[in-house]
């Protein structure tokens, strides 16, 4: 009874998908649906070699502080930043007065109401404090990048690639040697966009944040601030931003995977003894 | 737990013996996984993983309540605090980390359970009701999961949610008013995020007691074996402690290690990077997709592009969206029927040469299904997913019942004992040293 | 004859090998012990005050602003904090008192730190049963001894916030503070 009613829910389900199938299969032979410039034109991140890489990477905090500096001097302009509190900020090897100085300088202030006469009133960020959240007036919504680096794949490698990845639409063909405006020529770049071949859109309304060397001056000691360089440490920053814990959690698990490692020898070799009189 | 040479429990210590007359914990789990529970002696390793299932049930419950003291369960500050935990709580990001790959785990372990079940046909008598409860448990387990990954209101935890409640929708005349009693409103927002808070902290307990129910169904029968000959006497067995509490630990550890491995190095690899964006209801995902243990069904779902109508006419019978969600729900459904599907005396596929054929292709087939899943629902992967959906239903529905009648099964061994001693034979040569015990 | 042996040594040998067995699963069980408290700790400590928590565990408060005769309410993890600058009659009156036949034994100078009796820090929290007594703001009542008073169940306090009638059993707690400058504290 059972097996009859299956049997004819099974030929049923076979028969829908067959015809589904079937008529799929058609379509895809008489109108197959036509690539788009997206799919042959995006370009997939290229890969650092990170100080963090790796299960014993750690960050460089001499190069998270510089693309701190990045962070802090161009793109706070737009991005917020605001699940990092300034107290954060230590772990780039800042100390308690430098974090108190940097917070109470943030040229954006923490706006508090009276619940009681609903005045408002600004007042300079402690280091307790997170970033201020940043509003941006202008077209196009700049995304928080506390997470950036969680919520894109490629992470670090993928900002680092779309901040220095910005091209001429014009003239501009892919690895296998295909003309952009060739094979799409409605593929403009809208005004108001800039064509970068890393983001999905191929088209994204950010301008080219960093456009020159020297953009941002970087102290004694430090490597010349190249566009690529700045892109470099403002992506690792990034990296930190979204994965503070990220050092605590590979030595921890160093740890652990030791000890399970043992452990589980030893609960082989307890198995082993205790079955060598039974045959199994 | 019905067999006559189990050990007795006998209470040696004064305290011991008050506790056992008046509450008799301690001989319960003396009889339960104590050295009062005879098991055949010839489990491989498949059979280690429905412990491994309890142990992934219980981290998860550990670091769910944990959790559950830091999260906050409103649309508008969810996602700031499982920020909040990932950088501020005490060893909050191990806590998380451990909570969202501890469900990958629970379903991998579950999976594999599941298919030692399949192979082994431990859902035959008399064990149907073991499997029946499991089926229960797998589907608790996946609305558990969905409510779960609602949660921490990401983009993927928004749009995952509207895609599947609207899956409701589509029941003729109630879909409608079922999907906005089910969300508390039009979409996902508030009312359905809080009460996804509340089923998600009440169902694992639901499922642990579920779980109780399974075990004890289990041990009235006792457990099967590889050979799937039943158990003739008292050689054919072994005390659970300590044969198989080693065992296990050793599983367990091997378990431990494996997902200490991805929790503490690779901690957001089974999860989509949308996720890390917070919802935002009027932005879609370029390609929403649920958690990776629900991809063979939502390949499932996406198979379907075809309308049931009457052809020349205009008239639908049942919509593809609805053949759908039909298809996808009876996918699991069907497992409750299997006891009775399967009519083959025969339990393990060891001896079913047929049969293991087909076993090995429905597991490329859930493979490819969940490959298909996590992909754009587009060609090929549509033509593919259609041809893996047939010939899963085809599997059970179709196949199974035809094998039970037409196989030719291979000679069983008389009994366990037989099957240990041939296999000691072979492999060692010595009758004396396995003779002598 | 030669299988009694063979049985007395591998008797012996039994007993030999199930020490050493039993060696390697006590060893096993006890790691997995160990491993088992070891998760403990991260269950235990999450519960303890997160960061966020913690950096407002300390209260920085600006004294300029005070007045003789004034007092602010703060805000000390989470609690209300008592600033008040003391008078030269306020500070008189408090040491007429003898501290030896109070509730609460404490000069007003235990009170203070050296050299800065005016500046009088304490918790705004009544030590009866956790009201907050009034007085610190501007025409609040003070009571009969001119500090503080508690409007839940009539404890006042002094000048120096001691417990002098009411149920109270202890004077305004004084937390620990340091003064960063002349004008500035840092309590907590």
């Amino acid at each position: 009874m059972v097996r009859i009613f299956g049997f004819l829910v099974g030929a049923f389900f076979t028969v829908m998908l067959v015809v589904s199938f079937v008529i799929g299969a058609y379509n895809q032979v008489t109108e197959p649906p036509a690539a788009t410039v997206e799919h042959e034109f995006l370009q997939h991140p290229h890969a650092i070699s990170w100080s963090f890489n790796g299960p014993f990477g750690k960050y460089d905090k001499a190069q998270l502080q510089r693309g701190f500096q990045v962070y802090t001097e161009v793109c706070s302009a737009c991005h917020s930043l605001k699940h990092v509190a300034f107290r954060d900020l230590k772990d780039l090897g800042y100390e308690d007065a430098e974090v108190k100085a940097i917070a109470k300088n943030w040229k954006s202030k923490i706006s508090e109401k009276n619940p009681v006469t609903g005045d408002v009133t600004e007042r300079a960020p402690t280091p307790a404090d997170l970033v201020p959240v940043v509003y941006y007036a202008g077209s196009g919504t700049p995304p928080d990048l506390s997470l950036i680096a969680k919520a894109r794949h490629g992470g670090a490698d993928y900002v680092h690639s779309l901040l220095t990845g910005y091209k001429e639409q014009a003239g501009y063909k892919n690895e296998e040697g295909k003309e952009l405006l060739k094979e799409f020529p409605d593929a403009k770049t809208p005004s108001g966009l800039y064509f970068n071949p890393y983001f999905a859109n191929l088209n994204l309304a950010m301008p080219p944040p960093l456009v020159s060397d020297g953009q941002v001056t970087y102290g004694e000691g430090n490597p010349k601030p190249t566009v690529d360089q700045m892109s470099q440490d403002v992506s690792a920053f990034l990296a930190w931003a979204a994965e503070p814990k990220m050092e605590a959690r590979k030595a921890t698990g160093f740890a652990v995977v030791i000890f399970l490692l043992f452990g589980a020898v030893l609960a082989y070799l307890s198995y082993q003894s205790i079955w060598s009189t039974k045959e199994h | 737990m019905s067999f006559p040479w189990a050990e007795h429990y006998e209470p040696k210590l004064p305290l011991m013996k008050w506790l056992d007359e008046r509450l008799p914990l301690p001989r319960f789990v003396y009889n339960a996984v104590g050295a009062g529970y005879p098991v055949p002696r010839n489990l491989n390793y498949f059979w280690n993983f429905g412990v491994l299932a309890g142990l992934a049930l219980t981290i998860q419950l550990v670091t769910g309540i944990v959790l559950a003291m830091h999260y906050a369960a409103s649309a508008g500050v969810a996602f700031d605090s499982v920020e909040h935990i990932m950088r501020d709580v005490n060893s909050g990001w191990l806590l998380r980390y451990a909570h969202a790959n501890g469900a990958s785990f629970f379903f991998i372990v579950v999976y594999i359970h599941i298919f030692r079940g399949l192979y082994f046909s431990s859902y035959k008598a008399p064990r149907e009701m073991v499997w029946l409860l499991g089926v229960v448990i797998f589907l608790l387990m996946m609305a558990t999961a969905f409510m779960g990954y609602v949660l921490p209101w990401g983009q993927m935890s928004f749009w995952g949610a509207q895609v599947i409640t609207n899956l409701f929708s589509a029941i003729p005349l109630i879909g409608d008013s079922l999907h906005t009693w089910l969300l508390g409103g039009f979409a996902p927002g508030d009312a359905a995020l809080n009460r996804f808070f509340s089923l998600h902290y009440l169902l694992p307990f639901v499922i642990a007691g579920v779980i109780i129910l399974h075990i004890w169904a289990l041990h009235i029968p006792g457990s099967s074996n590889p050979t799937g000959v039943e158990v003739k006497g008292p050689q054919d067995t072994v005390p659970f402690h300590p044969y198989y509490t080693a065992k296990d630990g050793f599983g367990a550890a091997v378990f431990l290690l494996i997902f200490a491995v991805v929790v503490f190095y690779a901690p957001n690899y089974m999860g989509h990077p949308d996720n890390y964006i917070p919802a935002n209801p009027l932005a879609t995902p370029a390609l929403i997709v649920p958690e990776w243990y629900f991809w063979p069904f939502y390949a499932i779902l996406r198979a379907f592009t075809v309308d049931f109508s009457i052809p020349f006419t205009g008239i639908v019978i049942i919509p593809a969206k609805l053949m759908g969600v039909l298809a996808m729900f009876s996918s699991i459904l069907l497992l409750f029927f299997l006891p009775w599907i399967d009519t083959s005396p025969v339990r393990s596929g060891n001896y079913r040469p047929l049969f293991k054929k087909f076993f090995w292709l429905l597991v490329i087939d859930v493979l490819v299904l969940g490959y298909c899943g996590g992909s754009h629902a587009a060609e090929p992967y549509l033509m593919i997913s259609q041809i893996a959906t047939a010939y899963y239903f085809a599997h059970f529905l179709i196949i199974l019942p035809l094998i039970s009648t037409i196989e030719k099964p291979l000679p069983l061994p008389g009994s366990i004992t037989e099957a240990v001693l041939a296999k000691a034979r072979h492999t060692t040569g010595t009758a004396d040293a396995v003779a002598a015990e | 004859m030669a299988t009694e042996v063979q049985g007395a040594e591998a008797v012996g040998g039994e007993g030999e090998g199930v020490r050493r067995r039993d060696f390697i699963n006590i060893a096993a069980v006890s790691f997995a012990g160990v491993g088992g408290i070891a998760v403990l700790a991260p269950l235990i400590t999450q519960m303890n005050p997160s960061a966020d928590v913690l950096a407002q565990a300390t209260t920085e408060v600006d004294l300029s602003a005070i007045q003789p005769g004034q007092a602010i309410k703060a805000v000390f993890r989470s609690q209300p904090l008592f600033v008040r600058h003391l008078t030269p009659a306020e500070i008189a009156a408090a040491d007429k008192v003898d501290a030896s036949t109070l509730r609460d034994p404490q000069t007003l100078e235990e009170r203070t730190v050296d050299g800065k009796t005016q500046w009088l820090v304490t918790m705004g929290v009544c030590t009866h049963l956790g009201c907050v007594p009034l007085g610190a703001a501007e025409g609040e009542v003070r009571g009969e001894f001119g500090g503080y008073f508690c409007p839940c169940h009539g404890s006042s306090y002094d000048t120096a916030a001691r417990i002098r009638k009411g149920p109270a059993p202890k004077n305004l707690q004084v937390p620990k503070y340091k003064y960063t400058s002349e004008t500035a504290i840092l309590v907590g």
